[in-house]
């Protein structure tokens, strides 16, 4: 009864929000280390590239990016792919829906990817930023503070935590992975290792495809990171600076009222 | 007018002059900046040029982002998501705004344990403590309803508890629920009269914060001692006080910059800490998320809200003498906006003559145990409704209102207070020695 009640909890939660906080069972996140961490990291140009050709050969089939646009391939602090590239690449892989004609036609760098809600497989453009892998302890949220939220983390422990066992529940079936909360995911594997032949030599094992996409969906979920980082740098290196100044400033004006400090 | 006896504005030049005798706009900005300011005050009186600045970026981030934003069902995730890829500095806008909010009430608790500490409630300040309360209680709408308008997973089951408990209301609660979100439930309607009042309520607010400023500006500023400033001639109220400008301006600028700085880095490097990730899931009126958590900042009040369940046994004798009117979700209701409300009767539950906490030896310890309390609060209030959760969010609670509502009335009967000094002059001088001379602090203070 328990189990089945268990079972049912695990497939409402991979079929609606797959929500990370879920009550009880935390899946295992692995704290895999990416180059965009930290106040001062940045994207891999190399994998965010990787990660597309990840997302377009494998996870596309299933999952929609509705919110990226293909144009934004070209952006410096993305993938960075010349423009001749970003266009050829739109119309070779992607049709969307144009309401003008009436029909399909090949997607141009002005769309954006496709919604693919045809599996009922969640969008994939925030993916990073709404699931958090780390939490507590105990509702502190110090572990999100030291090592981030931890989507990306999420995402390449989900890919690579398929135990292979699998369970058969009302006509679906569920396979075990260790990241996803309740243990059980409607989501069959979709990376074995080698899914996948790097356009930049690459070896595709089963954790560095894993990594790659979750690199490119952080990209996806945020593509102004890296202008955010840098703005933030900025204003507190001005807005030190600007305490240091200030700071004296006040010291100097109270001085004449003040006299010599008796006792801290 | 009453207040500090201080130098008045002199139209000088002839335009001046002009415009005084129609409109004396100068002299009331001019007696606002210069206004005589205890010269003792310590760091916690930044709070309010730090609330201050916060509702003016809130303003203007915000009617910045109403530009880009459509409060539409079908659209309003959509559009949050253009506002952070295609709009120039659309991102920076949004995580201004968002962690502005959290900016916002760090000050403002702050701003309200300092008031509750040094005793700035008390009279006669109960009219600012007052509309304080109120600024407050808007704060919470703006933000609530804020919060909304992303439409992500959070937006909508925070909307759909919180405004569900108003129906918890015995009688009248269900029609009040349905006026409140335009309908049976939360949907475009709501988002539609959400954003209306989202944008109203911060003009509401800086309209109360002009008269909170008037009102503390006629019986002067409280002061880490809790002694008025001498008010008797202009010489006597010098030796207390000094011009707001510069001395504290460039204090609290100060200040400002400083928690600026730890606010960037916020925005810079983790702008979605303080946030939660659901919200990045557009709302699905069909899948509740496992755990429905309000916002940090409301979390010591939601803790309360949910302490009081049916098997506690001030809940069973209320629901027992009311004949069940009052049932465990109105008490939770109740002692939630009960914590608010002992909180505004605070000028007449303390009895204690002595106004400032730094001369009272118990009182001292009580209120420490309150800020514990209000951490322990927000703490619980994340946490599952489970044991030992239960437990400690009911003590929290209990310690609350037994703060209010018993320790202040019997601290001022049985307390004895330590001496304080008999003028704000002699305390400045006990910390910082005698000033120079008073023709050093003339001559320091620029004459415009």
């Amino acid at each position: 009864m328990f189990k089945k009640l268990a079972l049912s909890a695990a497939m409402a939660l991979a079929l609606t929000t797959g929500g990370a906080f879920a009550a009880g069972a935390e899946g295992h996140v692995e704290d895999f280390d990416f180059s965009f961490e930290g106040p001062f990291g940045t994207f891999d140009q190399m994998q965010l590239q990787r990660g597309l050709q990840v997302y377009t050969e494998v996870c596309s089939a299933c999952h929609g990016l509705r919110y990226v646009s293909f144009r934004s391939l070209a952006a410096d602090s993305g993938p960075g792919l010349p423009e001749d590239q970003v266009r050829a690449y739109a119309e070779q892989n992607f049709e969307v829906f144009d309401a003008e004609l009436d029909d399909f036609r090949p997607a141009t760098p002005a769309d954006n990817f496709p919604v693919n809600d045809s599996l009922g497989a969640p969008d994939l453009s925030l993916m990073a930023k709404a699931r958090a892998g780390f939490h507590g302890p105990y509702g502190t949220g110090i572990n999100q503070f030291l090592k981030g939220m931890g989507g990306p983390e999420y995402i390449a422990s989900l890919l690579t935590g398929y135990t292979g066992e699998t369970l058969e529940q009302a006509g679906t079936i569920l396979y075990e992975n260790t990241a996803f909360p309740g243990g059980y995911i409607s989501m069959a594997p979709p990376l074995y290792g080698d899914d996948v032949e790097y356009a930049d030599g690459a070896e595709a094992t089963i954790e560095a495809e894993a990594k790659d996409v979750a690199a490119f969906l952080m990209w996806a979920a945020e593509p102004k990171m890296m202008a955010r980082k840098q703005a933030g740098f900025v204003g507190v290196v001005f807005l030190t600076l600007l305490s240091v100044l200030l700071y004296l400033t006040n010291k100097r004006i109270w001085a004449p009222v003040k006299g010599k400090k008796k006792h801290a | 007018m009453a207040g500090i006896p201080h130098d008045q504005y002199e139209p000088k030049t002839g335009g001046e002059k002009w415009v005084h005798s129609r409109l004396p706009i100068i002299g009331l900005l001019y007696d606002t900046i210069m206004a005589p300011t205890p010269k003792n005050l310590n760091w916690m009186w930044i709070w309010g040029i730090i609330l201050t600045f916060t509702l003016v970026l809130q303003i203007a981030t915000g009617i910045s982002l109403v530009m880009h934003y459509t409060p539409d069902t079908s659209m309003a995730f959509a559009s949050v998501e253009h506002i952070m890829r295609d709009v120039n500095g659309g991102w920076a806008l949004r995580y201004l705004h968002q962690n502005g909010a959290s900016l916002f009430f760090v000050a403002v608790y702050a701003h309200i344990f300092r008031g509750l500490y040094y005793g700035s409630y008390k009279e006669p300040r109960e009219i600012t403590w007052i509309i304080g309360i109120l600024i407050y209680l808007l704060m919470m709408g703006t933000a609530f309803m804020g919060y909304v308008l992303p439409w992500g997973q959070m937006s909508f089951w925070g909307a759909t508890v919180i405004t569900g408990l108003f129906g918890a209301i015995p009688f009248v609660g269900e029609t009040i629920q349905t006026w409140l979100l335009g309908g049976p439930a939360v949907d475009n309607y709501t988002l539609t009269r959400f954003f209306s009042l989202h944008y109203l309520f911060p003009f509401v607010i800086a309209g109360l914060v002009i008269v909170h400023i008037w009102a503390f500006h006629t019986t002067g500023n409280n002061n880490p001692t809790g002694v008025e400033v001498r008010r008797t001639s202009k010489a006597e109220a010098d030796k207390d006080t000094l011009p707001f400008w510069p001395y504290f301006v460039i204090k609290d600028l100060f200040a400002l910059a400083v928690i600026l700085a730890v606010f960037f880095a916020i925005i810079g490097f983790m702008p979605n800490y303080l946030g939660h990730p659901d919200n990045y899931i557009e709302a699905n009126p069909l899948a509740t998320p496992a755990h429905i958590v309000p916002e940090w900042y409301f979390l010591p009040f939601y803790a309360i809200l949910r302490a009081f369940t049916a098997d506690v046994w001030v809940v069973q004798i209320a629901s027992f003498v009311t004949g069940g009117i009052i049932d465990a979700k109105f008490f939770g209701v109740l002692a939630m906006f009960g914590s608010i409300a002992v909180m505004a009767l605070a000028p007449w539950l303390d009895t204690s003559s002595v106004r400032s906490g730094k001369y009272r030896p118990m009182f001292k310890w009580w209120f420490a145990l309150l800020v514990i309390d209000f951490i322990v609060l927000m703490w619980v209030g994340s946490q599952q409704t489970e044991f030992p959760y239960d437990w400690i969010s009911l003590i929290a609670s209990a310690y609350w209102f037994a703060y209010f509502l018993v320790i202040l009335p019997l601290l001022g009967v049985i307390e004895k207070p330590i001496p304080r000094p008999d003028t704000i002059e002699e305390d400045f001088a006990d910390h910082y020695g005698k000033s120079s001379d008073t023709a050093g602090t003339t001559a320091a203070t620029p004459a415009e």
